[in-house]
């Protein structure tokens, strides 16, 4: 995965770049199986690796696949700020449980329950799905309103379909073509 | 894409088993792997190769830009209806142990609805951003789909 980021960082071809996201969310994919968490997996595997790599190929075939090379200045300064980030990043790391510690925060307050009451409550073997449609039914809902929005922003921004705005020069031809006394309300629609 | 005979196919033979493969992942959601989110991408995949190979124009009779709209509207007021169904019911909101005589019944009925919502928004959401996205011709921008 982390070849895979500095390949990123470094191609300028863009098509190169989104194939390579694509392969960087199946590695992830992959360390999701690895740890267990088949779901999420799954949900990187369709989202990140599938859905996210043809929409970034959409968006390249508006516009181009060549990255235009950035001026290099100030390398030295970005290099400072990104290690000092990183240090940090990895300094925060050092203070949290490891990974699968049953002491760890995350196992003592509710896990207990959905774990060992889920199927007596919910009745269903998949706790993943208990948790993500009925325990935390709220945060689902609203995932799903975000995914929503999404897709109404991108239809305010790009989207017609019931009304296609007039060309300019069809608007002016229709005019052209009624009487006198109609060029008012034809210029209103 | 019209010339290329074996992607094309390929594709129509691969379409309904990805169709399939995702209603799975949607009902199977309780016992396996899997939710409406994934089922929903999945699905959403199905109509999005077709458009990549056929065009965007050939989905859009599929399924025209109104019923992706409708459907989107459709999967969230579905969610939100549940819960709303559940507090006529006496409980709380998204308390789904009212919906049946049976807590887990309940609870298993509004997992069920409630998982198809996310599907459904999440699959139309998927075609509407991709057809709009590519409906759009470098040459025309002001054309969308």
């Amino acid at each position: 995965m982390a070849m895979t980021a500095i390949a990123i960082a470094r191609i300028h071809n863009l098509f190169a770049v989104v194939m390579l996201t694509g392969i960087f969310s199946l590695l992830g994919a992959a360390a999701y199986v690895i740890m267990d968490a088949v779901d999420v997996a799954f949900t990187e595997a369709a989202v990140g690796a599938g859905i996210s790599t043809v929409l970034m190929l959409g968006t390249l075939a508006l516009t181009t696949s060549e990255e235009k090379p950035a001026p290099r200045k100030n390398v030295v300064g970005a290099l400072i700020v990104v290690t000092i980030t990183g240090a940090v990043l990895i300094y925060g790391t050092l203070d949290m449980p490891l990974y699968g510690d049953p002491s760890a925060p995350i196992h003592t307050h509710v896990a207990d329950r959905y774990l060992g009451q889920s199927g007596t409550e919910i009745g269903l073997p998949n706790v993943v799905t208990s948790v993500l449609a009925s325990y935390r039914g709220y945060d689902t809902l609203g995932e799903t309103f975000v995914i929503f929005t999404a897709a109404i922003g991108v239809l305010a921004i790009l989207g017609r379909v019931r009304f296609p705005r007039r060309r300019e020069e069809d608007v002016a031809e229709e005019d052209a073509n009624k009487a006198p006394d109609e060029t008012a309300g034809g210029a209103g629609a | 894409m019209k010339q290329k005979i074996i992607l094309r196919v390929i594709s129509k033979f691969l379409i309904p088993y990805i169709l399939l493969f995702a209603l799975y992942v949607q009902w199977h959601g309780d016992f396996g792997p899997g939710g409406g989110f994934q089922a929903g991408v999945i699905f959403a995949a199905g109509f999005i190769l077709y458009a990549i190979i056929f065009g965007v124009d050939t989905v859009r009779v599929v399924i025209p830009a109104v019923v992706t709209r409708l459907l989107l509207v459709f999967g969230v007021l579905l969610y939100a209806g549940v819960g709303v169904a559940s507090m006529i019911l006496g409980g709380n909101y998204l308390d789904y142990n009212v919906l049946a005589h049976e807590p887990t019944h309940g609870q298993h009925y509004g997992i069920l609805l409630v998982e198809l919502g996310v599907g459904i928004t999440v699959a139309s959401a998927m075609i509407t951003i991709f057809c709009t996205f590519a409906g759009r011709s470098p040459e025309d921008p002001e054309e969308g789909v």
